[in-house]
């Protein structure tokens, strides 16, 4: 499948998803729903960097703080539209992912790894401390009256938002699979020395996949003031962003744009029902221990099985 | 002026104090990271569980943090083999040690963050001790025992690990782990059993460093997370896999905060770790010492 | 007459700290050469190979490729330029397929100067792999193959480069007697193509059945250089390897 049939499959299936579940009469759907989709655009935007170029960024919360601040930096400054939020979000985001990777994707990898925790430490120490967008207090950021498309609630909106920013984010993730970059991504994980030696250049590729995988974390933030109206540091730095956005897509395999997607999708809805079921510390626990499980023993996760059973069946 | 003078030399002080308790914190990460080449983010997990074991003793006997954190060090002496076991199995003996072994690490921390929240909730506990109220003055000079106390013991136990690893035969197969595996393989030792050893001594510190850290302040399962950056930072800075560069690293440290405690506000200090960290990165990685 | 070298190398100089792995070392390939570059362990042929090549940085002397320093160019511009080289220890893309494997230094090193249709990658990835005899493994995944298959991909993923100058670095080490005669074939081969060659041996037997020169290290510096039966006869040379 081409890249524009792809773009296009994925947006029409994302418009007809926002469109029926539209019916659906349970306001929680909704609240739910937002937080699958925005681990599936975490876990795909992860996964540029993590599995197709194999450095592990631990900062993924930093990045999705980024693109909620940004929105709300805009919104005090301004009163600025969410489509301005999404915007600027994205590039700061990217901005901030061009910079971590330019000072840190020289060394070895581990080194960006610790890198990328320490600037979720800073960045949230400088938000903190920041009064400007809340500081420790945190902000109020209002949902506006006027819903478009004749939607009920502001919720509505967001959701099909997010919908969409997810479809985008697959489809940006496949592509660059696809492409010859995603050959130069996957030489770059397998052996860095080998891939320069074929000619890779392997710096610029590393650069370039962080940029755009922290650009679309940050968008995944963009629309997260709204969906509360209102933001404080310690929920946008949550560690479970960071926890989520490796587990996904170790447990549903980093090879492919499925992988995250899957693994998204099935561990955020069954992180849904057990916070509601049960408490939201037992859901961390039980990610945590997946993630370990996963990756000591099914290292190539669920599309991992998917392609050995296939590889059986074709022989 | 005269109170500055004062504020100053307490600055200074209670940095020194701070980075000698940031060395033990940090020697194990050494071992880890700047030796064996493992990069374990989860150290710190482990230097909160062993606040959290001194804290239980403590609460129950009424037993002395540090001198309960020395007992029990011979169970994360085990808990060390065990699981450099598996990441061996698992990650290094596959070559895989650089992103699962990293996701590896990285859920055990957030297990152990966790599981201690389930336990013990959110709150800070502390432990009571008998110097943890005294204070020793010197002029205008404070000397906080609950500071200087895990000073003196962490001293001992950082120049302990560090004669133990030049003077020794098992000492100088660690150092030789990193550099020329061939070499012990022909003089009959066996690498992984030497990094599985010094992994588990990295451990043991860490359990001990736990008891220094509840000593000095209350502790909650959370703020493991605040000494990722600081247990790099002091590793990265005085370079890698030099104990003395650790302690050096863990002084400049130790000042860095103290200061922007004092002069800033201590709401900015958790940033001083890690930006020092990140600007190590971009700028020195070879660190403070390296060429 | 003189013909204008390929590669030229003057004064390199590379230092770990206080070792000096390369003292001044002076080194000439003419197009369509082949050259082979010997010494004993640690004598710092590799150190050679790396700095050429462009994966170590020498603190000294010039580099110069076809008549451009290329001191300043990472390793990719290198090959791009025509200048690849195969790895002692094989290192394979283990997550690729063999044919994958070439397709990487095809898509990104030898279009760069070879004028090559999208189409037509994996055609040519083919056919490489059957001059190196490994097209029926062409579908295998990379990591699980032989020792000897490995070291012929090794080859085979410079070879896909397009390269004017290919560096082998110890391709030969513990294969079997036939096992040599057929990289050896392979290598003669590229010489019909006018591709020059670097052979880093320790398998003397092949070394002297392929060079036209051969040049050798000790502790960094050239000792001898030139016809190999005058090079192997050299006493200095005999002396360096067995010894006093």
């Amino acid at each position: 499948m081409s890249n524009k049939v792809f773009a296009f499959v994925a947006l029409a299936v994302a418009l007809a998803l926002a469109a029926v579940t539209q019916l659906i009469p349970n306001e929680y759907f909704f609240t739910a729903a937002y937080t699958v989709l925005l681990f599936v655009i975490l876990a795909t935007a992860w996964n540029i960097l993590g599995g197709y170029t194999g450095y592990v960024n631990f900062g993924s919360a930093a990045f999705f703080a980024i693109g909620a601040y940004t929105t709300v930096f805009f919104y005090n400054a301004f009163k600025a539209p969410l489509a301005v939020g999404i915007v600027a979000g994205t590039l700061v985001a990217g901005l901030a992912g061009l910079g971590l990777g330019y000072l840190t994707l020289r060394l070895r990898g581990v080194f960006f790894a610790i890198a990328s925790l320490a600037l979720a430490v800073v960045l949230y120490v400088f938000v903190v401390n920041w009064d400007y967008v809340g500081g420790a207090r945190g902000a109020y950021v209002l949902q506006p009256r006027e819903i478009p498309f004749g939607m009920p609630r502001y919720i509505h909106l967001i959701y099909s938002v997010q919908l969409l920013m997810a479809a985008f984010a697959l489809v940006v993730a496949r592509a660059i699979e696809k492409s010859t970059m995603g050959r130069g991504l996957a030489a770059i994980r397998d052996d860095e020395l080998a891939a320069e030696c074929s000619g890779v250049p392997t710096l610029r590729l590393k650069i370039f996949s962080t940029m755009v995988s922290c650009a679309l974390m940050g968008m995944a933030g963009t629309t997260f003031p709204y969906y509360l109206s209102y933001i404080e540091p310690s929920s946008a730095f949550s560690l479970s962003y960071a926890v989520n956005s490796i587990a996904m897509p170790l447990i549903g395999g980093m090879m492919s744009w499925m992988g995250p997607l899957i693994g998204a999708v099935l561990l955020g809805t069954v992180q849904q029902v057990v916070q509601v079921t049960v408490s939201s510390a037992w859901n961390l626990l039980i990610v945590g221990v997946l993630l370990v499980l996963f990756v000591t023993l099914a290292p190539n996760g669920i599309m991992g099985w998917v392609d050995a059973w296939r590889r059986r069946k074709g022989r | 002026m005269e109170i500055s003078t004062a504020l100053l030399l307490n600055a200074i002080i209670a940095g020194l104090l701070l980075g000698g308790f940031y060395a033990a914190m940090s020697v194990g990460i050494s071992i880890s990271f700047g030796m064996l080449d493992v990069v374990n983010i989860a150290h710190p997990a482990f230097i909160i569980l062993g606040s959290y074991i001194a804290y239980i003793v403590n609460d129950r006997f009424g037993f002395d943090p540090i001198v309960v954190s020395v007992v029990v060090s011979p169970l994360f002496f085990l808990l060390g083999m065990v699981l450099y076991r598996i990441y061996y199995v698992c990650f290094e003996r596959r070559g895989q040690e650089s992103l699962r072994g990293l996701a590896f690490f990285f859920g055990i921390l957030f297990i152990t963050e966790v599981a201690l929240v389930l336990i013990f909730g959110v709150d800070y506990r502390m432990v009571s001790t008998r110097y943890g109220d005294v204070t020793w003055r010197a002029g205008a000079v404070d000397f906080p025992m609950r500071l200087a106390v895990p000073f003196l013991v962490s001293m001992t136990m950082v120049i302990g690990v560090q004669v133990f690893l030049t003077r020794t035969f098992f000492g100088r197969a660690v150092l030789a782990v990193a550099q020329d595996q061939l070499a012990l393989r022909l003089m009959g030792v066996d690498p992984v059993r030497v990094k599985e050893l010094a992994f588990a001594l990295s451990i043991a510190t860490a359990g001990v460093a736990g008891a220094f850290l509840i000593v000095i302040q209350p502790v909650q399962p959370a703020i493991g997370r605040e000494f990722i950056g600081l247990v790099f930072a002091v590793c990265v800075l005085g370079g890698m896999g030099s104990i003395l560069g650790t302690l050096l690293g863990a002084f400049v440290l130790g000042l860095a905060e103290s200061f922007t405690s004092t002069f800033f506000g201590p709401s900015w200090a958790p940033a001083v770790s890690f930006g020092l960290l990140l600007a190590t990165l971009a700028f020195r990685p070879s660190g403070l010492l390296g060429r | 007459m003189m013909i204008e070298a390929l590669l030229e190398v003057k004064g390199v100089t590379k230092r770990f700290g206080g070792f000096t792995a390369l003292d001044g070392v002076d080194f000439l390939v003419r197009p369509g050469e082949r050259v082979g570059l010997i010494g004993p362990n640690g004598s710092g042929k590799s150190t050679l190979v790396n700095c050429i090549a462009g994966t170590l940085r020498n603190e000294e002397g010039s580099i110069r490729f076809e008549g451009e320093d290329i001191c300043g160019h990472a390793a990719h511009r290198r090959i791009r330029m025509g200048l690849a080289r195969s790895f002692q220890i094989p290192k394979p893309f283990a997550s690729m397929t063999v044919l994958d494997n070439l397709c990487v230094p095809l898509l990104y090193a030898a279009r760069k100067h070879e004028k090559l249709a999208p189409g037509r990658i994996v055609e040519e990835a083919v056919r490489i792999l059957e001059l190196v005899g490994l097209a029926g493994r062409a579908h295998a995944m990379s990591g699980g193959l032989t020792q000897v298959d490995m070291r012929k991909l090794e080859l085979a993923r410079a070879m896909a480069a397009k390269p004017k100058l290919l560096i082998s670095d110890e391709a030969m080490a513990g294969l079997s007697a036939s096992e040599v005669d057929d990289i050896l074939a392979l290598l003669f081969g590229l010489k019909e193509q006018g591709v020059a060659v670097i052979m880093i041996e320790h398998v003397m037997r092949a070394v002297m059945k392929f060079s036209e020169r051969i040049a050798v290290l000790v502790a960094g510096r050239k000792i001898a250089d030139g016809d190999p039966q005058a090079v192997v006869g050299n006493a200095e040379v005999v002396k360096a390897y067995l010894g006093e």
